[in-house]
């Protein structure tokens, strides 16, 4: 797979890095990692007849989800604060959010693992590029495509095949596009911590599986946290696979306005300076290992 | 090597299938010996496949407190589906579910290598990586299909009775030849493992639900396109006495073993094409 990278998507050769600069201005980091963030891009518009394959996976879950969640809301109309159409929409949303957010994991989680594999990951730390700032801005990348692609596909036959709503008010696309940045980004977050655990454990395999199950539960993949019950249901609105599925869902289909909304986003802006600021710490013990180690 | 090789090919299909399935067990038990070195890791992988697999189950019974009936079904009957549905997945992608890294293994040439061993290639993939980790869904399903039987209100006659492990048996063997069909087209479209996840696992979801809740024109598409249906839904009908959305005929519900021969059939025919079709890059 990694051969596969193109050139603007693999870590930059140290020699080629700005190395008389070791702290380059902010403009410059910036156009660095917009560049890093391109390559993802175009990296993962190069695998066609995969993505092709997976956005038709993707529409298969969705109409089989999407007739199942009408069932549901046939027998019990209005259940959780979603009237039909919007029980469906739901579904179309969170079928373009899975690869989007990675909710079952992967994107930059699989390289990562590989090189802990290859050992490649000593390399990553002694780059003159900030390890988490880095694998960040792939995951932008490739997130942006996968919206793009997986995300505007299964929406488009869904819209064909049920009763869909899109959002009335047109400012509500922006803010949609705003709260799935936020939840790529949290996501990103949770998802560095799981890798980040390879420093210790070699193989985050075993965590990353515990993780995928936790992850599609309290994010609302599988049904919304709004029809949790009891304590279940208390809970998981605070967690923060909240920030992946259910609030930009929410955006989408307008449950939240004004305030709501507001806090809606600033609860993901949360999770995700704090799930960052986690993973800093995490790299920074990590590193001062790799180092004892290497002594 | 080449003796062996070719001492198989003109025995009658019985011998034939007989030495395929004697190279999958040999293959699947030396990677079974190779994966019991670390039992810690397989009986934590286990229990986390259990847990995972039981989710869906989870969703449905949530599902249940908000509602008493889905598309006409209660919770016994789709737990029915349920775990009919996740039984017969689960066997099969045990047993012959590493086939899909077919794609794989074309694109970094190590298919070549299992083609010159003096044992089936289509044997050696299926048991590639053999684990009994596995189990986690299928004994997840036995789990919930022993609640669901228990709890079902059904008048049990002895063609019900039989129908039931009858239906175990060809749904295993249906979504195996899908497996194995499936993971065929990556001979001409190497990166197409994602389709076949929208029969095998999408395929499973669909069938978790009763039929009533899907379109007829879907329900139509699994029983004469790809025969998802002969898995657990027409059987379950007559099981568990339930009228057919499609109305068709009552030799449908008993056909299973029909369709299961017909599937495996079709995925062989399939396989050999494909594997004359192969041709290695000699990387």
């Amino acid at each position: 797979m990694l051969n596969a990278v193109p050139a603007g998507a693999r870590p930059p050769d140290p020699t080629a890095a700005p190395a008389a600069s070791p702290r380059p201005d902010a403009a410059a980091a910036l156009g660095l990692y917009a560049a890093v963030a391109h390559g993802a891009f175009r990296r993962y518009s190069t695998y066609r007849a995969a993505t092709l394959a997976g956005t038709f996976t993707n529409t298969v879950f969705g109409i089989i989800l999407a007739s199942s969640f009408l069932a549901l809301w046939q027998a019990r109309p209005g259940l959780g604060g979603y009237d039909q159409s919007q029980a469906v929409t739901y579904i179309w949303v969170s079928q373009a959010l899975l690869v989007t957010v990675a909710v079952w994991g992967g994107g930059f989680q699989d390289d990562v693992q590989d090189r802990f594999r290859s050992g490649d990951i000593a390399v990553d730390l002694y780059r003159p590029v900030d390890f988490q700032g880095w694998w960040l801005a792939t995951d932008l990348g490739r997130a942006a495509f996968q919206l793009l692609v997986r995300g505007t596909g299964p929406m488009l036959v869904g819209a064909l095949v049920f009763r869909t709503r899109l959002p009335e008010n047109p400012l509500t696309w922006a803010f949609f596009l705003l709260s799935v940045l936020l939840a790529v980004v949290v996501s990103f977050g949770l998802r560095f911590l799981v890798s980040i655990t390879g420093f210790w454990l070699h193989d985050s395999e075993g965590v990353r599986s515990v993780m995928l199950v936790v992850s599609m539960f309290f994010s609302g993949m599988l049904l919304p946290i709004a029809l949790f019950p009891g304590l279940l249901g208390d809970l998981a609105p605070v967690l923060p696979w909240a920030a992946l599925v259910k609030v930009p869902t929410d955006v989408f289909l307008e449950r939240a306005s004004g305030s709501g909304l507001l806090g809606a986003l600033g609860f993901q802006l949360a999770w995700a300076a704090a799930l960052l600021a986690a993973g800093r710490g995490a790299q920074w013990l990590a590193t001062r290992r790799v180092v004892v180690q290497g002594g | 090597m080449a003796e062996q090789l070719l001492a198989h090919r003109g025995e009658p299909l019985a011998a034939r299938t007989a030495w395929a399935v004697r190279s999958w067990w040999l293959c699947a038990r030396m990677w079974m010996r190779s994966m019991m070195a670390y039992r810690a890791s397989f009986a934590l992988n286990l229990l986390a496949s259990l847990a995972t697999h039981s989710l869906d189950f989870v969703v449905l019974v949530i599902m249940f407190r908000h509602t008493d009936r889905l598309g006409g079904w209660n919770l016994p009957e789709i737990a029915f589906l349920y775990a009919t549905a996740t039984f017969s997945l689960g066997v099969a992608n045990m047993l012959v579910g590493s086939v899909d890294g077919l794609g794989v293994r074309i694109v970094n040439g190590s298919l070549d290598t299992m083609l010159i061993r003096p044992a089936p290639a289509l044997s050696q993939l299926c048991a590639e990586r053999f684990s009994l980790r596995r189990l986690g869904r299928p004994l997840q399903a036995v789990a919930v299909l022993a609640w669901s039987l228990a709890a079902l209100d059904v008048h049990w006659t002895w063609d019900r009775v039989l129908l039931v492990p009858v239906l175990l048996v060809c749904g295993s063997v249906i979504f195996g030849a899908i497996y194995v069909g499936g993971a065929t087209v990556q001979f001409w479209w190497g990166e197409s493992k994602e389709i076949q996840n929208s029969f095998t696992y999408g395929g499973a979801t669909l069938l978790h639900y009763p039929p009533t809740i899907f379109a007829k024109e879907l329900v139509a598409g699994v029983v004469f396109g790809v025969p998802l249906a002969f898995v657990n839904w027409l059987p379950a009908l007559h099981i568990l006495g339930r009228p057919d959305p499609l109305g068709l005929p009552v030799a449908f519900q008993y056909a299973s073993p029909v369709a299961a021969a017909l599937c495996v059939a079709a995925a062989g025919l399939a396989w050999r094409a494909g594997l004359r079709a192969y041709r290695g890059t000699g990387s």
